[in-house]
């Protein structure tokens, strides 16, 4: 337990933890491994954990009928995957499939939403540390909208 | 009165090659008809001339150590882009050039380099890419992040294949969407500066790309500790005279053609969020 | 008769007849003499021949989107302001061909523009043009590029300015300190004094070449009566202008109020019509046009006038910049009062009052600057709430 917890404490997103939380979200965690092609969720499972990716990249997509599936999104080393775990129905809402090899510590959502529940300044680190993430997610959503690069003038 | 002194009338030039980079952008080499062409710097545009049809400015995108020769990547959006993106080998094209100022790829040397184009903002940028790599050792790190729609779009594929197999520059491709055979980063270009290494109390960076772009990208890069004075942007408006004299080109007090198009971020920061300005 | 002293600064007195021998002298020196006339109840700018083209006895009554030619009790020969048109028309003309091209093979050749047109003189200038003129030399001249047509037209330029004796309605040369009384520029200037019948001008040198033309006409000293009535002349203008412009800091005021409500006021009355680009002395935004015929033989490019109100000015992929009436009124009164100061030096506006006079709805330049200053920052106060 100890190696994990030291490896969920080297991960950026937790950089700064105190010890203590440290602990206590290691106790939520696992190693995991995702061979290339190998999906690590699927589009209305269960959100039952989310991602430390530690090596490897994470290609975000969804499948629209009929059509290949459109990644919008790629996360690498360093980045987490994973925010439909904080919010009900807890379900996730895309594809989630590893690009190449890649390793990531899995946290076990009701695990870890249980102990927030119990300790409030565990919630707040984790909040903390989730919503910017999120904001920073929306941001380049909204810039990749815009469709920047496609063709502005209509009557061409 | 002789042509060359006049910056109102073309010289003429010949198209030497033509290269189809994707499905809606070109890439020319134009040569001079008569005598050599003027010297450059990455950075400028030239006004480049359809018999007929009308002028269009385009910045370079050739190596400026290199040849007789102007390299112009256009991509076909009007008349007269579309008229230059579709002339053969052989074609004349009208040329007035080179203007406006240039990137601080010498100013800058000593500092770490931050290059990030967005769609076809690759092409103003390549010359400046070209003096950094052949000068390498003036410089600290040297990082390209590269955006675009998706990888049918993606720019000078080859090039990017080389400068990636080169061990002393940071590359990093990334398009807004893909489908599953892409295997590499899929997000905006402002994501990507998160991952490279450079110092932010030593570091220029140069971006272009389409305005909105090059606004989130400054945001990011002063998020990351840059200061404002650091950043450059090549701007872009409406163009007739290409000298300062018609007045089209006017954002706030700056001609874009005399005072940019390349154009230090603190200087303009305060304009580019006023709307229609 | 003892030959006065006509180097640069000097004065001497012309009578009408020398006033009529000055317009010839040009003439023979190969100028197009070009000088005030009556024309379609305006007073414009046109080739004169002898002083009776000239509008004695006519002045104008201008005020906010209007002009009205009115007679005088007098016959005086400059005693109005200023018409519609200025000097720019002749210098910066509407439309100008910059070059020709011809298919030739597989490609094309070009041609050289046509030669410069005649030398100008022109009768009439007033301050305010005087610096008119001055600013769109820095334009065209001041840059890292030249404009080669202008450059020619003014090489040659004969100028003879007139000190005004009118103060127009819309008129605020005081405020911009391009006039009444014209300092620099000239070759000759006039001031016409009218006093118990006798009609003559006191005249002052301002080149060398404006003394060698006058050497040579009927001329007579100035005796120091004629230059106090003439000093009170433009003294008695400066006292009547018709508005009034606070210049103090207005860069920083237009500048940092982008988006102040006047804007948006302003911008519910403007019609975009162009008027007062097209009326102003100092304007210059052109456009070209790639012309060809219809085989595709001969092509040209032309140069013309155009405005920064309209829509396509700015227009750049697929849309232009400045869509809204409100932005395009703020580039161009922004541009003028406070921008130009940046690009050029000084002030775009001479207080011609053109613009004022030939609005069709009368949008008063100076009033708009006026509600500006009154409340700077309106907008953002509104946003917070005034705390």
């Amino acid at each position: 337990m100890e190696g994990l917890e030291r490896i969920v404490l080297a991960h950026p997103f937790f950089a700064g933890l105190e010890a203590e939380l440290g602990q206590l979200v290691s106790g939520c965690a696992r190693n995991l491994r995702f061979d290339s092609g190998k999906y690590l969720f699927h589009e209305g499972d269960a959100a039952n954990e989310f991602y430390l990716i530690r090596q490897g990249s994470v290609a975000l997509e969804i499948l629209p009928p009929g059509q290949p599936a459109v990644v919008f999104a790629t996360e690498r080393e360093g980045d987490i995957v994973g925010t439909s775990w904080l919010v009900p129905p807890y379900r996730w809402r895309f594809d989630a499939r590893a690009v190449e090899l890649t390793r990531a510590i899995g946290i076990d959502a009701r695990c870890l939403r249980d102990k927030c529940e119990a300790d409030h300044h565990l919630g707040y680190e984790m909040m903390k540390r989730f919503l910017p993430v999120v904001v920073q997610r929306l941001d380049e959503a909204r810039l990749q909208i815009l469709d920047v690069y496609g063709k502005q003038d209509k009557r061409s | 009165m002789t042509t060359g002194m006049d910056p109102f009338i073309p010289h003429t030039y010949r198209v030497d090659r033509v290269r189809r980079e994707t499905r809606d952008v070109t890439t020319l080499e134009l040569a001079p008809m008569t005598g050599e062409r003027p010297a450059f710097q990455p950075g400028q545009f030239n006004m480049l001339y359809v018999f007929g049809i009308g002028e269009v400015a385009i910045s370079m995108s050739g190596d400026p150590a290199h040849a007789n020769s102007y390299v112009h990547t256009v991509r076909n959006v009007g008349a007269v882009s579309g008229a230059i993106a579709a002339l053969q080998a052989g074609a004349m094209l009208g040329l007035r050039g080179p203007f406006g100022t240039a990137w601080p790829a010498e100013a800058a040397a000593g500092n770490d380099i931050v290059i990030v184009a967005g769609g076809l903002g690759l092409a103003p940028l390549r010359p400046a890419i070209y003096h950094v790599l052949a000068h390498r050792e003036r410089y600290g790190r040297v990082a390209i992040l590269y955006g675009t729609r998706s990888p049918r779009d993606i720019l000078y594929h080859g090039e990017i294949e080389r400068w990636r197999r080169r061990l002393d520059v940071d590359i990093a491709v990334t398009v807004d969407h893909a489908d599953p055979t892409w295997h590499g980063n899929v997000g905006v270009v402002p994501k990507l500066i998160q991952r490279i290494d450079f110092d932010p109390r030593n570091t220029v960076a140069m971006i272009c790309g389409p305005e909105v772009m090059m606004r989130f990208t400054a945001t990011a890069l002063l998020g990351a500790g840059l200061s404002s004075d650091c950043i450059y942007l090549s701007m872009e408006r409406n163009m007739k005279c290409g000298i300062g004299l018609c007045g089209h080109c006017q954002f706030g007090p700056y001609f874009v053609c005399k005072d940019g198009p390349v154009m230090r971020y603190d200087r303009i920061a305060d304009i580019l969020v006023v709307r229609e300005i | 008769m003892a030959e006065l002293d006509l180097s640069v600064g000097a004065k001497a007195t012309l009578s009408h007849l020398g006033l009529q021998a000055l317009i010839e002298a040009l003439a023979a020196r190969n100028y197009q003499v070009l000088g005030p006339t009556v024309r379609d109840g305006a007073i414009v700018y046109d080739a004169i021949t002898t002083l009776d083209d000239l509008p004695a006895g006519w002045t104008d009554r201008q005020d906010a989107g209007k002009y009205r030619l009115e007679r005088r009790t007098d016959k005086a020969l400059f005693g109005y302001a200023v018409g519609p048109q200025s000097w720019k028309r002749f210098l910066h003309p509407p439309i100008e061909r910059l070059w020709q091209a011809r298919r030739e093979g597989d490609g094309f050749a070009l041609g050289c523009p046509e030669p410069a047109a005649r030398k100008f003189a022109f009768l009439g200038v007033r301050a305010c043009e005087l610096h008119a003129i001055g600013i769109q030399d820095r334009v065209f001249l001041g840059g890292p590029y030249l404009d080669t047509g202008y450059q020619q037209r003014r090489l040659d330029n004969f100028l003879i300015a007139v000190n005004c004796g009118e103060a127009g309605g819309t008129c605020f040369c005081a405020s911009m300190s391009t006039g009444p009384k014209a300092e620099a520029g000239f070759d000759l200037a006039l001031t016409e004094l009218l006093d118990n019948g006798r009609h003559s001008f006191l005249v002052e040198v301002g080149t060398v070449l404006g003394g060698e033309v006058l050497a040579v006409l009927p001329h007579g000293p100035a005796s120091p009566e004629a230059i106090a009535t003439a000093d009170a002349v433009v003294a008695r203008t400066a006292r009547h202008m018709g508005r009034h412009l606070d210049t103090n800091g207005i860069k920083e005021l237009l500048q940092e109020n982008p988006e102040h409500p006047r804007w948006d006021d302003v911008a519910a009355r403007c019609l975009t019509c162009a008027n007062c680009t097209m009326v102003c002395p100092t304007c210059f935004c052109t456009t070209v046009e790639d012309h060809s015929d219809l085989a595709g033989h001969t092509a040209e490019r032309v140069r013309r006038w155009d405005s920064c109100f309209t829509l396509d000015f700015s227009y750049i992929h697929g849309g232009s910049v400045r869509k809204e009436n409100r932005s395009r009124y703020r580039q161009w009164m922004t541009h003028k009062l406070a921008s130009w100061i940046d690009q050029f030096g000084t002030s775009g506006c001479v207080g011609c009052g053109r613009c004022i006079t030939w609005c069709p709805v009368g949008i008063d330049i100076t009033a708009e600057a006026a509600a500006i200053r009154e409340n700077p920052r309106a907008s953002r106060e509104a946003e917070h709430g005034g705390a």
